[in-house]
């Protein structure tokens, strides 16, 4: 069609979205997820053992660690039962995995509903290529 | 043809005067798009309907996600 330069943003706009970036539209003001994110939680590699990430848990507002791969590709959740048992334990071996997750465009009122509706206090947000971008918490909704 | 490019890349062409084009559905890009950014969506793109672009400046395409 004539262009000299075209560029393929391959992330694209949930991509945006995730770095809080401005949006225009008739829904640009609404909040959403990407806009809340915190990057706290603990992670841990398939390889890491109960002993080595358990304090670090303590030690943060969350009472669970995230499983990554090195591409921060998200793989399971490590419960507390988990971080308090076999101090030896992999990762690998007692990680729940594939825990559920939302994307960074559903609007916080959305979100809010579900998780009052799940009581959870929580939600795990990744990419659309399962790469974790962080946590919302139910209390900074309300 | 196109290049990938992320979002760094991204920002320094729009610095440079790139033209941003949306190709979701209208009812989404009425909803909500990236500051500055053109509809044409993917199945309605052709030479009309680029015809509002500058061919000699450089075009960033975007759509919902990567997949």
């Amino acid at each position: 069609m004539g262009f000299q330069e075209v560029y393929d943003y391959v992330p694209s706009k949930v991509d945006w979205l995730a770095r809080g970036l401005p949006m225009e539209g008739e829904k640009a003001d609404k909040s959403v997820v990407g806009d809340i994110l915190r990057q706290d939680v603990v992670t841990a590699s398939l390889q890491t053992r109960m002993a080595d990430v358990r304090e670090r848990v303590e030690s943060s507002p969350y009472g669970f660690a995230l499983v990554v791969t090195e591409g921060g590709t998200l793989l399971g959740r490590l419960r507390k039962a988990s971080l308090q048992g076999d101090p030896d334990a992999r990762a690998e071996d007692v990680m729940e995995p594939g825990p559920s997750t939302l994307r960074p465009d559903l609007t916080l009122d959305d979100v809010s509903e579900r998780l009052r509706t799940w009581d959870l206090k929580t939600a795990v947000v990744t990419d659309p290529e399962g790469r974790l971008i962080g946590l919302v918490r139910r209390a900074d909704m309300e | 043809m196109s290049r990938a490019v992320l979002y760094e890349e991204v920002r320094k062409l729009l610095q440079a005067g790139a033209q941003l084009v949306d190709v979701l559905p209208r009812e989404r890009y009425r909803e909500q798009h990236l500051p500055g950014a053109i509809n044409v969506p993917l199945k309605e793109l052709d030479a009309t309907t680029t015809a509002q672009l500058d061919r000699s400046k450089p075009v960033v395409a975007y759509c919902f996600d990567a997949l």
